[in-house]
């Protein structure tokens, strides 16, 4: 019995999912209906756990392709900047084109600023596999330009668009659910299918844990390293773009702005180490939502919206404690105690061993 | 490198230190910065009026003293092998409280204090995070991060001005000659900037914050007091973070909670221009510093430039990143 009960408190979900879950209660005794999904007139589905799941989308594509950079031991700055080239692209395409309500330019559009980004993530792949650069630095020359470059295809303006098939891409709905839990949804499964179905996710892990081993077992990691870069920066073009259509708007300040330290968190909530190695696409769902519930119950508790980022601290504290080496080691320090001697009359409290 | 015997050679020899001061990875990227602020200030003076002049040079101290002392504390903490990505944000909460503690009426010496210490505090709670609970700077300073700009709204949302006599006067330029002023701010970042160098060059605990980023359990093996150091680095980072927060609210009078994003991007920049290896181990203050003066000349340059835009410098700043960590890179590698 106890022992299960360790095994679950072990767990690297244990802590995350008791958050979500403590979250999610605040939110249901604070609004009733919170945990209600209702169909309105046009057949879409409505409720505060929809609305968590579609905002939470950006966040989550990005954690995706974080998950796999910081499996193989590295990180990627750059994503919040990618989200703005991406955006800032696709508006200017489409403001540019004679007919911005046209699928086709939108399609054009989007698949441009797709492949820009894809450029950009092969481009920090190369710096970190090739030039043999720290990836928090690599990807910090991208984080730190990347703004300008955004603002140089902007013009230093925040582009306002006015295009159906565009919008429809942050709140448009596809049988009842919005489009970006969809493309969340589907690119969740697409790369557990790619990595988990396939040896993939073992090389990445594999240079994640020991470069040198995999190496020489023969584990090519330059390929592997340009491949998780540039799919980051692929779901960060895609998140980009989603955040754009959201706010019909590219502003190449502010669009994604933090969201690599949201993704980040996400992917470290959910258990995976920034040291590399393991990694776990469940975890980082959970930890991306319970980054939005977070957002969300700090409005429906009705703090000030501005005191977020406190809540986020602490929360981020909460967890890491608890997941940290030090804590676990305390609590098996705990469960390998001496159990007392029922014989004596009056057992003493045992020391603990150190 | 080799021992030169014939005396003929003492032009080789002198050419031969040359090069391996600047292919050396502890100095090189040091002497390159310093050659590329010193181009980049003859090439500035040639193209632009009035370019080339001590006023320049003054001006860059006085609006970038705080960066400075960002740069101060970041050095410590990349130098020892972290991260602090809670820089900027703590510079924000120390203008806030500056400007909110002024504005109930608490003594200018109080408020002063009252953000060194709390700033101070943060960076010690940062610091045992990071040494008890193993958990990783990026993660922890991160936290502190949020913690500092989520406490900067708490306490006041809009911006404040300051209009306490104390605070004003700091603002006031020192005149030293034509043209020629400072302020207050720069000398404190100055006197700053010489006791962080004796720090880390004439200290025992200098010492072990190199040996620290240089390999933790080498140092542990020495019996160096590795766990004590690395709080302290981030102990002194958050007192900068709060030092340079009162500068800065000293050279807007005005506390913001918006004030220094992306602050920590700019110390870390100045930190690498300025030759410090971010894998910790390498690297000199004095090098930050020039960090610095090189970020801020770009942006004076631009200015004076008139017709570029703002964004160039965001974009030459990672150009310039690319660069310098490509040499440092080429400079380790070849010595390795």
């Amino acid at each position: 019995m106890k022992d299960i009960f360790f095994k679950v408190i072990g767990h690297r979900l244990f802590w995350p999912l008791v958050m979500l879950v403590v979250l999610i209660a605040i939110n249901v005794i604070n609004v009733p209906g919170f945990l209600s999904i209702t169909v309105n007139a046009e057949g879409n589905l409505f409720g505060s756990l929809i609305d968590i799941l579609r905002n939470g989308a950006p966040t989550l594509i990005i954690a995706v392709g974080m998950t796999l950079v910081i499996a193989t031991r590295g990180i990627d700055l750059s994503v919040g900047s990618l989200c703005a080239i991406a955006g800032a692209m696709a508006c200017s395409i489409i403001l540019t084109s004679p007919d911005p309500n046209n699928v086709g330019t939108v399609a054009v559009a989007v698949l441009v600023a797709l492949a820009l980004a894809l450029v950009l993530g092969l481009w920090n792949g190369m710096l970190v596999s090739v030039l043999g650069i720290q990836p928090i630095i690599a990807t910090l020359i991208l984080m730190t330009a990347g703004r300008g470059i955004a603002m140089l295809i902007t013009e230093g303006q925040i582009l306002t668009v006015q295009s159906t098939p565009f919008k429809f891409l942050g709140s448009g709905f596809i049988y009842g659910v919005p489009f970006a839990t969809v493309v969340a949804a589907v690119v969740l499964a697409l790369v557990a299918l790619l990595t988990r179905r396939t040896a993939l996710g073992m090389l990445i892990e594999s240079v994640g844990i020991n470069p040198e081993a995999s190496r020489q077992a023969g584990v090519r990691a330059r390929g592997l390293l340009f491949l998780v870069y540039g799919l980051c920066a692929l779901l960060a073009a895609v998140a980009g773009i989603i955040l754009t259509s959201n706010q019909t708007a590219a502003d190449a300040n502010n669009t994604g702005l933090f969201i690599e330290l949201d993704a980040i968190l996400a992917v470290v909530l959910g258990g995976t180490s920034l040291n590399g190695g393991r990694y776990s696409l469940t975890g980082t769902l959970v930890g991306a939502l319970v980054i939005q519930t977070l957002i969300t119950t700090v409005y429906t508790v009705g703090i000030p919206p501005i005191a977020t980022m406190v809540f986020k601290a602490a929360v981020v504290v909460a967890v890491t404690l608890l997941q940290s080496p030090t804590t676990n080691a305390a609590l098996e320090r705990w469960r390998s105690r001496p159990k007392p001697t029922k014989t004596s009359s009056r057992p003493s409290e045992p020391v603990v061993a150190r | 490198m080799t021992t030169i015997d014939a005396p003929q050679s003492r032009f080789a020899a002198v050419v031969s230190r040359t090069t391996d001061a600047f292919t050396s990875p502890k100095s090189g990227p040091v002497l390159v910065t310093g050659l590329l602020f010193i181009v980049m200030f003859v090439a500035g003076g040639v193209r632009y009026n009035g370019f080339f002049s001590a006023t320049t040079i003054l001006n860059l101290l006085v609006s970038y003293s705080y960066l400075l002392v960002l740069a101060i504390g970041m050095s410590f903490v990349i130098i020892s092998g972290g991260i602090d990505l809670s820089v900027g944000a703590v510079l924000a909460l120390s203008t806030i409280i500056a400007a909110r503690g002024l504005q109930v009426g608490l003594p200018p010496v109080v408020v002063i204090v009252l953000i060194l210490v709390s700033t101070s505090t943060l960076g010690l709670l940062v610091g045992l995070m990071i040494n008890v609970f193993q958990i990783q700077p990026f993660i922890a300073t991160l936290a502190a991060m949020f913690l500092a700009r989520g406490l900067c709204y708490i306490i006041a949302k809009e911006s404040i001005a300051i209009t306490d006599p104390f605070f004003t006067s700091m603002a006031q330029p020192i005149i030293l000659g034509p043209r020629l002023s400072i302020t207050a701010s720069v000398i404190i970042a100055l006197v700053a900037l010489v006791i962080a160098v004796w720090v880390l060059q004439y200290t025992r605990f200098g010492r072990t914050t190199y040996a620290i980023g240089g390999g933790e359990q080498s140092g542990t093996l020495m019996g160096l007091p590795i766990a004590r150091t690395k709080v302290l680095v981030y102990v002194i980072s958050g007192f900068c973070s709060g030092l340079a927060g009162l500068l800065y609210s000293f050279y807007t009078l005005s506390g913001y909670a918006l004030t220094g994003v992306g602050g920590e991007l700019d110390a870390i920049s100045a930190v690498v221009i300025g030759g410090t290896l971010l894998t910790g181990g390498y690297g000199f203050v004095l090098g930050s510093a020039l960090g610095v003066l090189v970020l801020g000349l770009i942006q004076t340059m631009i200015t004076f430039e008139g017709t570029l835009s703002s964004w160039w410098t965001k974009i030459f700043i990672g150009a310039l990143l690319l660069v310098f960590i490509v040499l440092q890179k080429v400079l380790t590698s070849r010595r390795a």
